[in-house]
């Protein structure tokens, strides 16, 4: 039989559905895998064996049952340690957290324990979602699996290299500015970031609380489809989570797969053309370009005037809200306290214990945010962002009445050595370019190899009106079918 | 500090003050603002938690739609317009007891605004003018071990409760009240006895001030006449309504007192303390924490469905001043007869016993005689005398029926209180029905008439009120239970 490890979850599903492998074989060869390559990669900060093999043989009992098996039961999953799951290490990339086993599971890995997907660990990220290179992880940078000297985009670098290094078949991971984008398409893996409200937050450890969306990665389209199935949906315990059913994501990437793009108009925005991306980029997205025409899909040009202040904006909301969602980090109740040796204030202990637990790059954003919302400049920062979010969503909205969904370069880099852009914070913000658009409107976008540049993976994004989700899956599915998937070198 | 103070007659005659309330009150719902955790008072510290109200990494606030409905059933009796589109807010501010180091509240949004109340003071009316009724949550309580002043600076220990933290919290804020010269101090504390009868009527809160479930806090400032108003100090753990009075005043004497001296006043919070009837100075605002006030991101926007409000509109109860204006009349009393009635708490208890069955006049003497008298004795509440509304109806059936007396029913309510039943069980228990019995009464009139000769000749002889002392004869032998009346025609019948 072939590497259980190289296969997609569809493969895995249906060989634990019929019997010919079961749930314990598939996440034993998932955790030989880990434990022969994550030195070389360390995408996991956290590796719940015990935990994987229970609910493997959990499956396993309840086919021997007859009963019947969801389209993902026995499939292993990787989980972004932004998720809190219950009695399982939650670090959030932080030290600040070090130690924490949070005593509730997120709402999204209910609805993976639900599905009969075995939770392999928690996987590295930049800390507290914050990056884009996974480097400002507390616990070390996570490597490229096509290149360790190089980074796996961030701020999931952790979920993307697992798939890439053949350490999971999925993996979750969240998106505030792009980090599931961007590491999927420096890393050639699939990663969906779902409509903003259409994946529950609770139990996602909150940096950006408007911008913050759970979301699917995997190695094929048709597998983000599957898991953005599995966890999408409405939760009443998520107020911002929106009533309605999940778009019909998993028949659109069937759809798409036909390979048939005829009827569908797909816009390319004359902002994004060459703004800042490498010549290497450019080239591959053109090529994908023309992919999609011969598929039949109709390509025109569409202004989004706004989309250039959508950088600056970001930095003024995400970091706001940041500043107020990482107040409760004050080692109180939970995770780190420094100091507190009887002769301190609590004041003084609480001040330690931030000024010991967060990096330099959440710091630098929480005196940001900090500033932006006092009092005098509200107006000046925050206010004014919030403008620029209502703009950009009217650009969104006026180029979706002339296309279906928009089409532009992941991120304008390929993967970049480690340490290359760690000391200048904005050419480290330069990465997301292209994908904050889509979080200041709240819309889906997806990430999907579309071939190489110097070797490296190159991918193309595809953004759709806000729960039209399916619209790129069916993009997606179709670029996929023409350019296939894309393979690492063997580590 | 032994500074002399000014008489208060001398300083309501130089100054004129501005007052103005901010209310707390914690809403009675069954589970907090944010959570399914119950709100029920007391408990073991940080039993009745979750990762919600405990603020924990990823947990999200659902709002509560009970708490929504009651924050708008207040600002409606309050007269306030209610937002057809409003947002919650962060405001941003470190402290242990606040879970999230944020409080989840309103700033510019408000869910109720610009309203009014009007009270009652020395028989004229106050219009008191609301500013805003908004939502928010309350925060844990913190326990400062060690150091001599309980307070957070000395302390070598402090324990956090977050039980109390996440229950729902209206914010009740009066405009600026100006003109109330010396009564001042009055105003505010009829304003805080009428919020505080509007809500119980409303019942959405169980508004105790001891427990904290109402609180208070008093703005005042002076000025002198025909300049502009003062500069405003915050008078913090104002926690009853003799507190809001005093207060007041306390806070009048001593901002004269610095004016008389050539001071400025500093803008502050100042707590006031119970036993000695002052303020004190807490934190300065001039050096105020910036609160950081943004749109709460994980909540989406309020937006009141009319239709509901109006049904909630239509349903309101009759608002305590109405209410009573009515009774007043209903009962035929005059402002002052009313006043004492008001004064005893005894409005409710009246109105019940009326309902059940008893005469306003004889559920008025009950309540403010007998009861009243009981109550004071034993230093309780009215309310809690002993006695409910229904067995004073009872009891007074009973006199009406003419099975009691009234010292009988004194006895029987004596009983009552003690807890032993019914009227009409104890009655029964301890035989103190009255003896209506003629055949039995004849018997001991007769034994009166041989027993006293005397008076039975004057009877005889037309001297009709000689008849008192045989019936206080035979009220003797039957120990008090017969009717008198009967007694004396019984008396009158058998010698004539």
């Amino acid at each position: 039989m072939t590497d259980i490890t190289r296969m997609t979850a569809t493969q895995i599903a249906e060989l634990v559905a019929s019997g010919e492998t079961s749930a314990v074989e598939v996440t034993r060869a998932h955790l030989d895998r880990i434990a022969a390559v994550d030195g070389q990669v360390n995408a996991f900060l956290h590796v719940d064996s015990e935990g994987a093999l229970a609910a493997a043989r959990e499956v396993d009992a309840r086919r021997s049952a007859g009963e019947e098996l969801g389209p993902l039961a026995g499939v292993p999953v990787a989980v972004k340690d932004v998720l809190t799951t219950k009695g399982v290490p939650t670090t959030v990339g932080s030290k600040i957290l070090e130690g924490w086993r949070p005593p509730y599971d997120s709402t999204i890995v209910q609805r993976l324990r639900a599905a009969g997907t075995v939770m392999l660990g928690k996987t590295n990220m930049d800390e507290f979602a914050m990056g884009s290179s996974t480097e400002y992880s507390a616990y070390g940078p996570t490597r490229n699996p096509w290149d360790t000297d190089r980074i796996p985009g961030g701020s999931g670098g952790g979920s993307a290299a697992a798939l890439a290094a053949y350490e999971a078949p999925l993996a979750i991971g969240s998106d505030t500015g792009g980090s599931i984008r961007q590491p999927g398409a420096v890393t050639g893996t699939v990663g969906a970031k779902p409509t903003y409200g259409g994946t529950s937050r609770y139990g996602l450890v909150a940096f950006s609380s408007s911008l913050d969306t759970p979301g699917p990665c995997a190695r094929t389209v048709l597998d983000a489809a599957l898991l953005h199935e599995a966890i999408g949906g409405h939760d009443p315990r998520d107020s911002t989570s929106i009533p309605a059913p999940v778009p019909d994501v998993v028949a659109a990437a069937k759809l798409g797969a036909t390979g048939d793009l005829s009827g569908v108009r797909l816009g390319i925005v004359s902002e994004f053309a060459g703004e800042g991306a490498e010549p290497g980029v450019l080239a591959a997205f053109h090529e994908a370009v023309d992919t999609l025409t011969k598929l039949g899909a109709e390509i025109v040009e569409v202004s989004c005037p706004h989309f250039r202040y959508a950088l600056p904006a970001y930095y003024l909301i995400a970091p706001s809200e940041c500043s107020s969602n990482l107040a409760r980090f004050d080692g109180v109740r939970f995770g780190l306290r420094v100091g507190d040796d009887g002769n301190r204030s609590l004041e003084e202990v609480m001040s330690l214990t931030r000024e010991a637990g967060f990096g330099a790059e959440v710091k630098r954003r929480i005196m940001i945010g900090t500033y932006a919302l006092s009092s005098g400049y509200y107006d000046a920062y925050y206010g004014q962002a919030q403008k620029v979010r209502t703009l950009i969503t009217r650009d969104f909205t006026a180029a979706f009445e002339r296309v279906d969904a928009l089409i532009s370069p992941t991120t304008p880099f390929v993967a970049f050595p480690l340490g290359a852009r760690t000391s200048d914070p904005y050419q480290m913000y330069l990465a997301d370019l292209f994908t904050i658009p889509t979080n200041l409107y709240g819309g889906p976008g997806i990430s999907v190899p579309c071939g190489l540049s110097d070797g490296l993976p190159v991918g193309l994004q595809v953004m759709a009106p806000t729960m039209a989700d399916d619209r790129m899956y069916r993009v997606a599915a179709a670029l996929e079918s023409a350019v296939g998937t894309l393979t690492p070198p063997q580590l | 500090m032994t500074t002399t103070l000014p008489a208060y007659d001398e300083v309501v005659a130089r100054y004129e003050p501005v007052i103005g309330l901010e209310t707390h009150v914690e809403l009675g719902t069954n589970t907090k603002m944010w959570c399914g955790c119950p709100t029920d008072f007391g408990g073991e510290p940080n039993t009745r938690v979750c990762p919600v109200c405990l603020g924990l990494p990823g947990s999200l606030p659902v709002a509560n739609k009970a708490a929504i409905e009651a924050t708008i059933r207040i600002g409606l009796a309050l007269n306030c317009s209610i937002a057809q589109w409003c947002r919650f807010a962060r405001k941003n501010y470190f402290y242990p007891d606040m879970p999230k180091n944020f409080q989840i509240s309103q700033y510019d949004e408000p869910l109720c605004f610009d309203g009014y109340l009007d009270v009652e003071v020395n028989g004229e009316t106050v219009r008191i003018g609301i500013e805003r009724v908004h939502l928010e949550e309350d925060t844990g309580k913190t326990l400062h071990v060690g150091g001599a002043t309980g307070r957070i600076h000395g302390a070598t220990e402090s324990l956090v409760d977050y039980n109390r933290a996440g229950i729902p919290l209206v914010e009740i804020v009066t405009k600026p009240i100006p003109g109330t010269g010396a009564l001042a101090p009055e105003v505010a504390r009829a304003y805080v006895t009428e919020l505080r009868d509007v809500l119980r009527s409303l019942g959405v809160s169980d508004v105790r001030m001891e427990e904290g479930s109402l609180r208070c806090d008093v703005n005042t400032s002076l000025n002198l006449p025909g300049e502009e108003w003062g500069t405003r100090t915050e008078t913090k753990n104002v926690n009853s309504l003799r507190s809001v009075e005093r207060a007041v005043r306390s806070e009048m004497l001593r901002q004269a007192s610095v004016l008389d001296a050539g001071g400025r006043i500093t803008q502050e919070t100042r707590h006031f303390h119970e036993d000695t009837g002052d303020t004190t100075p807490g934190r300065s605002k001039e050096t105020a924490t910036d609160y950081r006030y943004f749109p709460e991101p994980d909540l989406v926007p309020l937006a009141p469905d009319p239709a509901w409000v109006a049904e909630l509109k239509a349903a309101l109860p009759e608002l305590p001043r109405l209410h009573r204006r009515r009774l007043q009349q209903a009962w035929g009393l005059s402002d002052a007869d009313m006043q004492s009635v008001l004064n005893a708490g005894a409005v409710e208890l009246i109105e019940e016993t009326v309902a059940a069955g008893a005469t306003p006049a004889a559920a008025r003497k009950w309540w403010l005689g007998e009861l009243s008298r009981r109550a004071n004795e034993t230093g309780v509440e009215l309310a809690e005398v002993g006695a409910t509304p229904a067995q004073v109806a009872e009891l007074q059936g009973l006199v009406d029926a003419g099975k009691l007396n009234d010292k009988l029913a004194r006895a029987v309510l004596e009983g009552v209180v003690a807890g032993e039943g019914s009227p009409t069980e104890i009655m029964g228990a301890r035989g103190l029905e009255v003896v209506s019995d003629t055949g039995a009464l004849t018997a001991a009139v007769d034994e009166a008439i041989a027993a006293n000769p005397e008076i039975a000749e004057k009877i005889r002889s037309g001297k009709v009120a000689a008849a008192g002392a045989l019936v206080g004869a035979v009220m003797k032998t039957t120990r008090g239970q017969a009717d008198a009346k009967t007694v004396r025609e019984l008396i009158l019948t058998r010698l004539s």
